[in-house]
């Protein structure tokens, strides 16, 4: 194992007989021409628990995006393995990527029709998701019409209509002002809560990783290894603005400031 | 603080928050939302029909001093009421429509066979890479190639007939349509084929579902320059092969006109060739483009 384990990390992903909701297991990536590849990735091994909320935390160059595109399958790692035992991961990225010729609903609904949801349950089951991300009225709504938070809460609809219990997150919120940040924060933590996912939350953040994760696992630049990891053991509901929140983003953002520090000595 | 204990975990919404939260969160969507409102009727009015119809008058203005004031002689400028004398004469005779309808049919028939080619054409240049090494310059060359050149070509090989208007319309209307398609193609954003693979949108389903929608805007700005080539080509078609046994079109009642040195009949070909080509546009192509690009929320609404 590559981990350095703290005193508030655990070990308790590798005890459980249950299968992870994803297992990297010394994934390693490179990019570039043999011969002159440029490693963004070295010897990842992480698990996801069923139901584990894990945040994927680094600068800029550690990769992150590059390992959740890995998970979600729209690439392939240069060595190791990654299970994903539950199938296709939903992927929601910083972007809204909503279609733009289609109305909140319909994206919905292309989703359950792409995962073969027969046509008279899928108006209906639009209706369902988008009432949980409190979107009830806006079925009929061009994306163009919706607000940044809202537009998010429609992709989150629409990564929810896949029905995979694996949500892979690529820095969602990092665009939105900071008051809808924390409602979306709210939001996405009462969905996971109820829905029972698994998910897997990359950000530069340090204060969301802490609001949001069970397990905030912190990734070194260029090349991306798993440098740290905390367990968070702050009861949820959590806020932005809580004491241990705030204590414990200090304790981590040192380390990461470490982390950018020793790209600058050489 | 951080502690190893991760059992305690409850529901998010705690006592006196997901009532706050809900209506910090309504009150976000009212602000944040963009409100769509229609322009209203006098404004487009006075901001879309009026400049136009001034133009108009400005023109027919200006064409009467300059006949008033005798600059050139009556058999090169005839006054404008000459003009619509003819037009008259066309109507009352009742061959108005036959001339306008023989040409805008065959236009409009030539056009839909350049889009029955054009479009898989398009979507085989963009799509495959071979092909697109091979025919792509050549279309875009082809595209700057007048297709007035290719009437002499096209009546050697199939005589002054229908079929020879037909050639040069498709050469004409061809390279523009599978073009417009290829750059909507290449315009359509990474990250929406990305979504569309994540949501298992693959292979024929993907380009069903997300590559041709994305690429409809710039699918439909070819096609508008598809219809402008298609009545351009027809019209020289018409002018330089024209034949009694082919009907009279625009093209021929203008080269008539011409051999009859009869210069109202000119200037009348000339305006209704001008304004076949500005109604079809603004019938056909101006709404399903303005539709396509407001439901993007790409156009001011109103437009």
């Amino acid at each position: 194992m590559t981990r350095a384990l703290t005193d508030h990390s655990t070990t308790a992903a590798t005890e459980d007989d249950t299968p992870p909701a994803v297992r990297l297991d010394h994934v390693h990536k490179s990019f570039g021409r043999p011969g002159a590849t440029q490693p963004v990735l070295d010897d990842i091994t992480l698990d996801v628990r069923p139901g584990e909320f894990v945040c994927l935390l680094g600068a800029s160059g550690c990769g992150k995006s590059t390992l959740l595109n890995l998970v979600a399958g729209l690439d392939r790692p240069t060595s190791g393995t990654i299970e994903v035992p539950g199938g296709r991961p939903a992927l929601m990225f910083q972007e809204h990527a909503l279609f733009p010729w289609l109305t909140a609903g319909r994206n919905v609904e292309l989703a359950l029709r792409l995962r073969g949801v027969p046509r008279q349950e899928r108006r209906p089951e639009a209706e369902r998701l988008l009432e949980l991300v409190r979107l009830g009225g806006a079925y009929g709504k061009r994306v163009h019409e919706l607000s940044g938070g809202m537009r998010q809460r429609v992709a989150l609809a629409r990564a929810l209509a896949q029905d995979s219990k694996l949500l892979l997150m690529d820095e969602p919120f990092a665009a939105l002002d900071a008051i809808t940040r924390d409602v979306l924060h709210h939001e996405l933590t009462r969905i996971w809560s109820e829905a029972r996912l698994s998910v897997l939350f990359v950000t530069h953040n340090v204060r969301e990783a802490v609001r949001l994760g069970q397990r905030v696992v912190l990734l070194s630049s260029r090349p991306g290894r798993v440098a740290r990891e905390w367990a968070v053991g702050i009861p949820q509901p959590r806020r932005i603005e809580d004491a241990a929140v705030a204590d414990l983003s200090v304790e981590i953002t040192e380390e990461l400031r470490g982390e950018i520090r020793r790209h600058g000595q050489h | 603080m951080a502690s190893t204990d991760t059992s305690t975990q409850t529901p998010a919404a705690g006592p006196g928050q997901g009532g706050d939260l809900a209506g910090l969160e309504a009150g976000l969507d009212a602000l944040d939302s963009v409100r769509v409102e229609r322009t209203p009727f006098t404004q487009v009015l006075l901001q879309k029909v009026l400049p136009p119809v001034l133009a108009v008058v400005l023109v027919l203005v200006v064409w009467k001093v300059l006949v008033l004031a005798h600059v050139t002689p009556d058999y090169k400028l005839p006054d404008p009421s000459a003009v619509w004398d003819s037009l008259r004469d066309l109507w009352l005779r009742g061959t108005l429509f036959d001339i306008i309808w023989t040409s805008v049919s065959r236009g409009l028939l030539g056009f839909l066979a350049a889009l029955a080619i054009g479009t898989p054409l398009g979507l085989l240049v963009a799509r495959v890479r071979f092909v697109r090494a091979a025919l792509g310059p050549l279309l875009s060359g082809l595209q700057s190639l007048p297709s007035v050149a290719w009437v002499p070509a096209a009546v050697i090989w199939l005589g002054i007939t229908d079929s020879a208007m037909y050639a040069v319309i498709l050469l004409g209307a061809v390279p523009s349509i599978a073009n417009g398609l290829v750059s909507g193609i290449d315009q359509v954003p990474p990250l929406y084929l990305r979504a569309g693979r994540t949501l298992g949108a693959t292979g024929a389903r993907g380009a069903w579902h997300v590559l041709l929608p994305a690429a409809l805007p710039g699918y439909i700005a070819g096609l508008k320059q598809g219809w402008a080539f298609s009545w351009r080509s027809l019209m020289a078609a018409e002018l330089i092969a024209s034949s009694p046994d082919l009907g009279l079109g625009l093209g021929q009642y203008l080269e008539n006109a011409r051999t009859d040195s009869d210069m109202p009949s000119v200037l009348l070909g000339i305006i209704l060739i001008l304004f076949v080509g500005i109604a079809i546009d603004l019938i056909v192509f101006s709404p399903l483009e303005r539709r396509v690009l407001r439901n993007r929320g790409l156009a001011p609404a109103g437009r």
